[in-house]
């Protein structure tokens, strides 16, 4: 069966009623439970190749292998819940939902994400919340060099060491509220429950990159 | 003293989603920055009994997607911005909204789910007229 047949079976059985699909073997192919725009349990028993679970919107789905590149990318809401490691572009542009990984992540991990919230329970690559515009990142681990590089805003939280900060990441202060939520999050992903979150660090946009203001009204203007 | 109080006063309105526009904002007919603060993580003790039973419903362990919902603000009147339609969705002026902002992203979220699921929401209509499969 290809990647394309199974993403229709999946449809089909969705428009039976069927609320719980296990898929056994997928054998890491690629484009996996993509688009899927509704409730639904889904299973995945093995590895997935790129862009798996691209462009979904609401199901809550387990993954008990790997996955390939720009897994759930532009996800919208649901959860997507990773049991190994995940490669680059993990959570790429993702707008909504709970995007867990309890290994550990490749380079580029939440470019440009727009919302939600990704956690990672092992390590992540370089350029970690590249772009990112909003939403919220939570590692465990390690992370690589330039973190949050570019970030227009959003927040980044880390249980590790640091490889270096990109361009206009600070640190910001951890505040009684963050680590309330983190508690809970953490527990909700189902990792690092005991985790001590109050040496976590967190890092925010220095928010130099986005003074639209300092524009001229003709630049705006011709901008618009 | 006084003067004190009418300033903080005025800094606490601005946060709450009564900001008016800037001179600078008229004059590139464009706001400037976001409506509210994005960062704001839910403090989950402020949930509605109708947000309890839509998580509950949705089988999902907390707020999911509606976490980065938040009240804004539309031509001075509070507001929710709604993904789906693309635009914001003013409160109704007969709904008193609390002076705190997690009490009043709580409100923004529930109004939201609502109207998401209203006969009246713009995707019923473009649903009816473009659904291929």
């Amino acid at each position: 069966m290809t990647a394309a047949e199974a993403n229709k079976e999946i449809d089909n059985l969705m428009g039976q009623g069927y609320g719980t699909i296990v898929i056994k073997n997928p054998q890491g192919k690629h484009s996996l439970g993509v688009g899927i725009l509704n409730r639904l349990n889904l299973i995945f028993e093995g590895s997935l190749g790129y862009f798996g679970m691209g462009s979904c919107d609401g199901p809550i789905v387990r993954i008990n292998g790997r996955v390939g590149w720009s897994c759930a990318e532009n996800l919208m809401a649901g959860k997507v819940v990773i049991e190994k490691n995940a490669g680059s572009c993990f959570g790429a542009a993702i707008r909504g939902g709970d995007l867990i990984c309890k290994g550990s992540v490749g380079a580029r991990t939440g470019i440009d994400m727009k919302g939600g919230t990704i956690i990672i329970g092992g390590d992540a690559g370089a350029f970690t919340g590249f772009m990112m515009q909003r939403g919220r990142i939570i590692i465990l681990g390690d992370v690589g060099i330039n973190l949050g590089d570019s970030m227009y805003d959003g927040t980044i939280f880390v249980g590790g060491e640091i490889g270096s900060y990109g361009s206009d990441a600070v640190d910001a202060e951890l505040t009684k509220s963050d680590q309330d939520w983190l508690k809970r999050k953490l527990k909700v992903a189902e990792i690092g429950e005991n985790f001590d979150v109050s040496k976590m660090k967190k890092i925010v946009a220095g928010k130099k990159l986005w003074n639209y203001d300092n524009l001229e009204p003709t630049e705006k203007k011709g901008a618009i | 003293m006084a003067k004190k109080k009418k300033t903080k006063s005025k800094a606490v309105s601005l946060q709450l989603g009564k900001k008016k526009e800037t001179a600078r904002e008229k004059m590139i007919g464009q706001s400037i920055g976001y409506r509210y603060d994005v960062n704001l993580l839910p403090d989950y003790k402020k949930m509605t009994p109708f947000l309890k039973k839509y998580v509950e419903a949705m089988g999902w362990d907390d707020l999911n997607w509606l976490e980065d919902v938040h009240m804004g603000y539309e031509e001075g009147r509070p507001a929710v911005f709604c993904r789906n339609a693309n635009g914001w969705v003013t409160i109704p002026s007969s709904i008193k909204l609390p002076d705190n902002q997690q009490d009043r992203d709580m409100i923004a979220r529930e109004l939201l789910v609502k109207f998401q699921m209203s006969p009246k929401h713009p995707l019923v209509d473009l649903k009816k007229a473009y659904l291929k499969f």
